[in-house]
């Protein structure tokens, strides 16, 4: 069964909710318009491109190129991460630890994936490469941006109470313990929320995709399971890298906290 | 043979500030005035190696940078001037029920009951706060003490207490304290000796007898 072929028509007339959604936040004077239609204008120009960029990519299929598109996709999720930070790490370690916790993470998960759980023969086939390091890359992506941006955000807000419980004597792990263990937390609440309504409250993007192209479901859902695994573990072991990174960044060997390696907040 | 003192700060010096230098003996106080804004706060944090510092503090011969810092801060004691709290109870704040400060008196005459320490932080007032945090700091056993205008918050009476138990955890255990006050008449009262804290270095004062 062959999937049904959208027209400029039909994505015409859904983006013309979106105007209409523009429309309602000028008459309501919510000012989001502007990002809406910003994010709109992104999404078809970012994606008619990347349909174009993975036809080629399919065509000519080679490890080289799959790899270097993995490492644009790497680049463009740090930035992202960064982006989304009150108050940055100063300097090249911000960068850093964020590519560092992303690329250990995903790129194992899916390398594992790939290779021994998918079996896909050669493991850089396009058609099952690029879908599943986007999926695992997009929500490490988030998890990540989610745990830094807390964590930042959290020791500079509670900087007295860390500095109180140095004075008490508890080295620079048991002081800031508390946040660390907070900021784990929120890195993972996306992915454990979605685990724990997939199937019940919605039917997630995957499945969907697959069962509209025509794999039978039970088939499908199987993909889905796999795939949320390799979400949690991806996003889990990224949060956990990038707390313990950042985190020990922050404190020098004296067990101070250094906030003069925080950028000011936006 | 030339004994040495218990605890020495060496040649402190911290931001635009120092050099300080002094020394304490067992079980001795000094008293510290100034200036606000001039720096005690910073300096009382430097001894306790909280900030970045050159110079050296000793305690009984070991130096500080020998010491793992989180240990020295164990034994080289900082109460702030103003007391934190993190969790939602007293007793998460206090690692062990069982220690003896918490049942020689010391609790009753800072104005507690034991249960206490099942008390909500957020029903305490900042001097009750302040009071319990000396206990806090305490059960930690210091061998010094560095106190930033510890009575500043309360009234005369628990004023009064604080300062007679620190004179009694002063003696029994011969840890010095290092004592930061604006209130001239506290400074007579607790300390063997006191200084004038200046940008950079210490002035001796007369001792009032």
């Amino acid at each position: 069964m062959n999937i049904i072929s959208l027209g400029a028509l039909d994505l015409a007339l859904a983006a013309s909710l979106l105007l209409l959604l523009a429309l309602v936040s000028v008459l309501l004077s919510l000012d989001l318009e502007k990002k809406l239609l910003l994010s709109g204008l992104r999404t078809i120009i970012q994606l008619l491109l990347i349909g174009q960029v993975l036809r080629v990519l399919f065509a000519n299929a080679n490890p080289w190129w799959i790899i270097c598109m993995a490492l644009v996709m790497l680049l463009v999720a740090v930035r992202e991460v960064r982006a989304r930070q009150q108050r940055r790490l100063k300097g090249i370690s911000g960068y850093w630890i964020s590519t560092f916790s992303i690329f250990i993470s995903s790129f194992t998960v899916t390398f594992l994936a790939l290779t021994v759980m998918v079996h896909v023969r050669p493991w850089w086939t396009p058609q099952y490469a690029i879908p599943l390091l986007g999926m695992v890359l997009g929500n490490t992506m988030t998890g990540v941006a989610l745990a830094s941006d807390r964590l930042t955000v959290q020791l500079y807000e509670q900087r007295n109470v860390v500095e109180q419980r140095l004075l008490l004597g508890q080295s620079w792990q048991t002081a800031c313990g508390d946040i660390r263990r907070e900021c784990a937390r929120t890195g993972m609440v996306p992915i454990i929320n979605s685990m724990a309504a997939a199937g019940v409250v919605s039917l997630p993007g995957m499945m969907t995709g697959q069962i509209l192209g025509g794999t039978p479901p039970v088939e499908a859902v199987k993909y889905q399971i796999l795939i949320m695994f390799l979400i949690a573990a991806g996003t889990g072991f990224g949060v956990i890298c990038s707390i313990w990174m950042a985190s020990r960044h922050l404190f020098d060997k004296r067990h101070r906290l250094c906030l003069d390696q925080l950028l000011a907040g936006k | 043979m030339k004994t040495v003192s218990f605890f020495i700060v060496d040649d402190l010096r911290y931001l635009e500030n120092g050099s300080y230098s002094f020394a304490v003996e067992r079980g001795k106080c000094i008293g510290l005035s100034g200036q606000s804004g001039i720096g005690k706060s910073q300096l009382l944090k430097s001894i306790a190696d909280l900030i970045p510092h050159t110079g050296e503090v000793y305690l009984e011969g070991v130096a500080c940078s020998d010491i793992d810092a989180p240990e020295w801060r164990r034994q080289v004691a900082l109460v702030p001037a103003e007391s934190l709290w993190w969790y939602d109870t007293v007793q998460g704040h206090f690692p062990n029920l069982e220690h003896r400060f918490l049942s020689c008196g010391w609790l009753s005459e800072l104005g507690f009951e034991p249960s206490v320490m099942s008390w909500q932080v957020a029903r305490l007032s900042t001097g009750e706060r302040q009071r319990l945090a000396l206990l806090r700091a305490l059960v930690n056993e210091p061998r010094v003490l560095l106190l930033d205008e510890p009575t500043s918050g309360l009234d005369p009476l628990y004023a009064a207490r604080y300062e007679n138990i620190l004179a009694q955890y002063r003696i029994q255990y011969g840890a010095p304290l290092i004592w930061v006050t604006h209130d001239r008449e506290q400074l007579l009262r607790v300390a063997d000796a006191a200084y004038m804290v200046e940008k950079k270095g210490l002035k001796r004062l007369p001792s009032m007898v």
